[in-house]
């Protein structure tokens, strides 16, 4: 681009800029006492205009910058073929190495001499959308099924705790299996009428499921207690041994049977581990279901269902066992979720943790397990860290989830591992 | 002739007040190649949906017959029709899980056989070795058909990977992989080069010889059809118009007409047509 154009695509930008601030900067209302007034600050929209003009300019300039270096790799790389992409490359890297990584660190965390009770509360969270992560994967990463009401199996799995405690007494470790069994029973649920549905129309059908589960707590007044939720669900135990400085008579309390001395970090530390436990459960099972026919299944059911069909796989069964599954890890969650709060009311469930859960998996680049866990730790950590920016707080969510699908639409850590490689002949 | 492997009795299949292939009759025996041919438009592809599953037909019963047992191919659906029936095809656009290694392709394609031996998944999930035993006799299959299609060097690629050619040769690997009975082709040759379209021939060949598979086959180039057809079909706007052995079908003056229009249609319209 010449000068002379560069200036007038500036201009443009810039008359662009001046008719959108005309209304939004250059009035504001005044407190007259009486009605109010309106003042006119008009030289506001000329800073405004000036500035995107200017902006313009430099990032047009980078723009041409950019490609010229794009075209010198492509001429490197017209010398040098066969180079593979870099970061799908970093990714291989990532899920071989980083991930055992990550899992020794996750494993000494609470020791470190940085671990206060606010490190290993926040970890607990991070690990709680990990998991989460990791089980959409399933239905998102793996069978290709988007899914943006991932929360509702969550709340199901959650409440089904709660419940089972309140009315029937149930310990945490009791009601487990059966959070997950109710949640994956909500999973096939949901499958049942969006089986022929795909993309799009599929996302609206399980939003609005999300937001069906969600009102059903919120007005089931009798048995979920509505908006005030419930409350004073059973702490967890240490297999039975309670975490509590003067245990109910008969039962010996966790500091008593290690004899150390009491202190309320103990149960935050067990929560962790639990969760820690629960998370690496959800990925192991994911590592070991994708080399099994029913998760190859899932992602030829992704690549393409018409094919499948002409192989003779059933795409009915295969994509509600994609659900049941998926939705039964998010029950697991919930079900830890509800023991740690003590609490739950509709007010956690709602839309936007679903989609917190799918910018996860979407970030992370669908399938890649190092990558869920690199973007549940930032976008759990990042609003954490920056609460005095709180307001700021979607905007820059979303400005994060725009640059990278400019950037990197596959995701952070895009790679996929095949599933089954071939050995040489007499090798196995 | 005796006993066919596929019985097409009076086909019809109507799109609202389209119809697509009106009363079709006609039948594919085992162990040899039947080509359906045709202009454009004549109802190939629509036949070969309704055999395969894809579309109900309004009319008519597809019978076939396996280890003496008939199936209605119009009353099952899609995947059981490729599953019990063992009626495998290809698209006519390539239709392969393209993000998959080309091996992996060839093992999703054994997915009732491994999914039966897993267990389904509960205990494939700890590794039962009846399990494992079927996922090596799977890759045993696909290695066997690797190196027939001449792909086992790029086996851990992924199939979009592949070049055209390769990726045909895959599909058809992959659909012998469910063990058929009866394979349909929608025209496997199309986009190939002369070189490839006679290794696809002999592929085809070698198929029908040594695996007691008969072939369905949809072709426009008529080299390929002439050449290994055992028996030809020709379609004309939804009817049958010929049917016997690629000699008689070759001098059919019904055919001729169909492919290459009528005297009285204009002199100029000879010239075209099929070569």
């Amino acid at each position: 681009m010449n000068a002379v154009a560069r200036v007038k695509d500036a201009a443009l930008a810039a008359l662009v800029a001046a008719v959108l601030a005309l209304p939004l900067l250059g009035f504001a209302t005044i407190d007259t006492g009486g009605p109010l007034g309106i003042s006119t600050r008009f030289d506001y929209v000329a800073y405004a205009a000036l500035a995107v003009f200017v902006g313009r300019l430099v990032f047009m300039a980078l723009v041409d910058l950019w490609r010229e270096r794009q075209m010198d790799s492509a001429r490197e790389a017209a010398h040098d073929p066969g180079k593979p992409d870099r970061m799908a490359q970093i990714g291989k890297l990532a899920d071989r190495w980083l991930l055992p990584l990550m899992i020794g660190f996750a494993i000494v965390l609470p020791f470190l001499p940085f671990a206060d009770r606010t490190v290993v509360d926040l970890a607990t969270v991070v690990l709680i959308y990990v998991m989460l992560g990791w089980g959409l994967n399933i239905v998102v990463g793996l069978a290709g099924l988007l899914d943006l009401g991932y929360v509702a199996f969550y709340a199901v799995g959650a409440y089904s705790y709660a419940l089972l405690q309140m009315h029937f007494g149930f310990g945490f470790w009791e009601a487990l299996p059966l959070a997950g069994l109710f949640a994956a029973f909500f999973g096939v649920l949901l499958g049942f009428p969006v089986l022929r549905l795909r993309g799009d129309y599929l996302a609206i059908v399980t939003l609005g499921f999300g937001e069906i589960v969600r009102i059903i707590l919120l007005n089931w007044q009798k048995v979920t207690g509505g908006p005030a939720g419930i409350s004073g669900i059973q702490r967890p135990s240490f297999f039975g041994f309670p975490f509590s400085a003067d245990p109910p008579a008969g039962k010996t309390a966790f500091h008593d049977l290690l004899g150390i001395e009491y202190s309320s970090i103990h149960r935050i530390i067990f929560l962790y581990y639990l969760i820690l436990l629960l998370a690496l459960i959800t990925s192991l099972f994911t590592a070991r279901i994708r080399r099994l026919p029913v998760g190859r299944a899932w992602e030829a059911l992704r690549e393409d269902e018409i094919a499948c069909k002409a192989l003779g796989i059933n795409p009915t069964n295969t994509k509600l066992t994609a659900f049941a599954i998926g939705a039964m890890f998010g029950g697991f969650a919930g079900c830890f979720f509800a023991t740690r709060q003590g609490f739950i009311s509709p007010e956690s469930f709602t839309f936007i943790e679903s989609a917190v859960i799918l910018a996860i998996v979407v970030l992370g680049g669908m399938g890649s397990q190092a990558g869920i866990v690199l973007a549940a730790t930032l976008l759990t950590l990042l609003p954490e860290i920056a609460r005095e920016f709180a307001l700021f707080r979607m905007l820059a969510f979303g400005m994060a989830m725009v640059l990278i699908m400019v950037w990197r639409p596959q995701g952070l850590l895009a790679h996929r591992e095949p599933t089954i490689k071939l050995k040489p002949k007499g090798a196995s | 002739m005796n006993a066919p492997l596929l019985q097409v009795e009076h086909l019809t299949m109507r799109f609202g007040g389209l119809v697509a292939v009106d009363d079709v009759s006609f039948s594919a025996a085992p162990r040899q190649i039947t080509a359906i041919i045709g202009p454009n438009g004549a109802g190939k592809t629509t036949v070969f949906n309704c055999i395969a599953g894809f579309y109900k037909p309004s009319v008519g019963r597809l019978a076939l017959r396996r280890d003496s047992r008939q199936y209605l191919l119009e009353r099952m659906q899609g995947h059981h029709i490729a599953h019990h029936a063992r009626v495998a095809r290809t698209f006519q656009n390539i239709r392969l899980f393209a993000k998959m290694t080309v091996l992996e392709n060839l093992i999703v394609a054994q997915h009732n056989r491994l999914m039966l031996a897993s267990g389904y998944t509960a205990l494939g999930l700890f590794g039962w070795p009846a399990y494992r035993r079927a996922e090596r006799d799977a890759v045993e299959k696909a290695r066997y058909w690797l190196d027939r299609i001449d792909l086992t060097g790029v086996a851990d690629m992924p199939a979009a990977s592949l070049p055209y050619g390769g990726q045909r040769r895959l599909e058809i690997a992959r659909a012998m992989c469910t063990d058929p009975v009866l394979l349909c082709l929608d025209e496997p040759a199309a986009g190939l080069n002369p070189r490839e379209s006679h290794e696809l021939n002999e592929l085809l060949i070698f198929i029908r010889d040594s695996h007691d598979c008969g072939l369905l086959l949809i072709e426009h180039d008529m080299g390929v059809v002439m050449q290994i057809s055992d028996h030809i079909v020709v379609l004309d706007y939804g009817r049958k118009i010929s049917d016997g052995s690629p000699q008689k079908v070759r001098n059919d003056p019904a055919v001729i007409r169909a492919y290459l229009g009528d005297e009285e249609d204009g002199a100029g319209y000879k010239s075209g047509g099929a070569s």
